[in-house]
């Protein structure tokens, strides 16, 4: 078991060295890049803003319904609400939700262009297909994600003052007050930070399980399922330890 | 020209390729042919470098590809043009971005002069106008004919190709053994097929290399083949009833 765990750290390592070079052509570069940003970036904002407007909402809730208790204001609605979102529900809850879209989707693409052949075309060619396929994806979740949380934060408040005033647990008053009260811009940055570490987990992990399939179709179902598991796992790890450096 | 040197290949202690030597002429069609599990595919793999030979020497123009550094590898491996027996071509591009993507990967063409090369690739494979369409839309032969056309679109010196008739009927099949045969005389490139098609050895089979129990088992051409003495050839190539009988008249 050891053994088999310290083949794929080294196996992981190995392709990182080499999708990590510089690109042989940056016109084609650039061309994937932002074919990529497309791709796995824009089209997720539907789910991220449904699920952020929405979990802001519960959040709100949830809150009011715990503070009963005359001595706790009810702006500290707000004041949970804003810090929960941009803490932990935006950076984690959100990147795992993009572990299982965007992870599964690049583990699937990889893979099937292992199993048909196309990343050994890559290959013939003289093409440094780990670099060609995987750097761009990397770059792309790492430049497009941040914007992501960001537009997630926003609509998890906005849902949250939007549900909150509309269920009437709250003023919009309070809210706002709550929201604004003891703001700490560094939570922003480590929610970003965390968002970046995030990024470069979930399309490296998911290019390296996609990358080294071997067998059919049944195989390219059995990597997509690891890239999302381990990447989930390895978010959450990673919450933790980046969560002890930042803030403790 | 392409010459082998005792190729041999294991996996797992099986071995799947022992001590194949043999030399594949420029401007000619040769042919590798042999039973499904023979080893084919590894030695083309061997030869193509997407698999290292544990021992042997594969010399491309007398430079052994097994010792080239990194560069000297990708600069070959811009000389050379594959097949690939489900065509390979990229899903995400168009006919005419999978022709141009060599091109633009390895060349300094313009856009226009790009566009130029993919369409006449394309009319030299009679698809002129399919240079739109996406790999998901072309029927099989389409799909193996752009994979011809990329394979020559950046003017390769060697061009492979892995069962280029596997999945196809047999007009179709014959029309893809003639477009590689007209390529490799009109571009001079050295081509190698492989494949267990005895149409294809008799069409353009100009050097044939029959592979069994993982070894050279023989060699010759199209028109010796049919000939021959060899017991396990004779048994690859006659084992329908059809042909047999067609022998057996053709004796008496």
């Amino acid at each position: 078991m050891f053994n088999r765990f310290f083949f794929h750290i080294g196996r992981y390592f190995s392709m990182l060295q080499r999708v990590l070079t510089v690109p042989g052509k940056w016109s084609v570069f650039k061309k994937e890049l932002f074919h990529e940003i497309d791709s796995l970036g824009l089209t997720s904002l539907p789910i991220v803003a449904i699920i952020s407007l929405f979990m802001g909402a519960v959040i709100t809730i949830q809150a009011a319904f715990g503070f009963t208790s005359a001595w706790v204001p009810l702006y500290a609605v707000g004041y949970t609400t804003r810090d929960s979102v941009i803490l932990e529900f935006s950076p984690t809850i959100i990147s795992l939700i993009l572990a299982g879209k965007v992870g599964s989707n690049i583990a699937s693409e990889i893979g099937t262009m292992r199993i048909t052949e196309q990343i050994d075309a890559l290959e013939i060619m003289g093409v440094n297909s780990r670099s060609f396929l995987i750097l761009p994806k990397i770059v792309a979740c790492m430049f497009i994600n941040p914007f992501l949380i960001l537009i997630s934060m926003f609509l998890g408040i906005a849902g949250g003052w939007l549900l909150g005033t509309f269920a009437g647990v709250v003023s919009t008053y309070q809210y706002v007050y709550g929201i604004q009260y003891q703001f700490n811009s560094f939570n922003i940055t480590y929610a970003l930070i965390k968002t970046v570490v995030f990024a470069f987990i979930i399309a490296s992990v998911s290019a390296y399980h996609g990358y080294y399939t071997e067998g059919g179709a049944l195989e390219v179902g059995r990597s997509s399922t690891k890239a999302v598991v381990y990447c989930s796992i390895l978010i959450l790890v990673f919450n933790f330890i980046l969560t002890q450096l930042l803030l403790s | 020209m392409i010459e082998l040197k005792n190729i041999n290949k294991s996996f797992n202690g099986r071995h799947i390729t022992q001590n194949v030597s043999c030399t594949f002429e420029r401007g000619q069609t040769s042919l590798i042919i042999g039973e499904s599990g023979s080893g084919k595919t590894v030695l083309l793999k061997c030869i193509v470098g997407l698999t290292e030979p544990d021992t042997g020497e594969v010399l491309f123009d007398g430079k052994d590809a097994l010792k080239m550094n990194a560069k000297e590898k990708q600069n070959l491996r811009k000389e050379i043009g594959m097949l690939f027996q489900g065509g390979a071509l990229f899903d995400s591009k168009t006919v005419e971005e999978n022709i141009t993507f060599p091109l633009a990967m390895f060349t300094e063409m313009s856009e226009k002069e790009q566009k130029e090369r993919a369409q006449f690739c394309l009319s030299r494979v009679n698809l002129k106008d399919a240079g739109n369409l996406y790999p998901s839309e072309l029927s099989g032969g389409m799909k193996k004919r752009v994979a011809i056309a990329r394979a020559i679109a950046p003017n390769p010196k060697y061009l492979f190709c892995d069962e280029p008739n596997s999945g196809l009927d047999p007009k179709t099949s014959i029309l893809i053994d003639k477009l590689i045969k007209e390529i490799t005389d009109e571009f001079q490139m050295t081509t190698i097929v492989i494949t267990h098609d005895m149409n294809s050895v008799m069409e353009i089979g100009e050097k044939v290399v029959f592979i069994c129990n993982n070894q050279k088992w023989w060699e010759g051409t199209n028109k010796t083949i049919l000939n021959t003495d060899n017991k396990e050839l004779n048994d690859f190539i006659y084992v329908s009833k059809f042909l047999k009988e067609l022998k057996d008249k053709n004796k008496s």
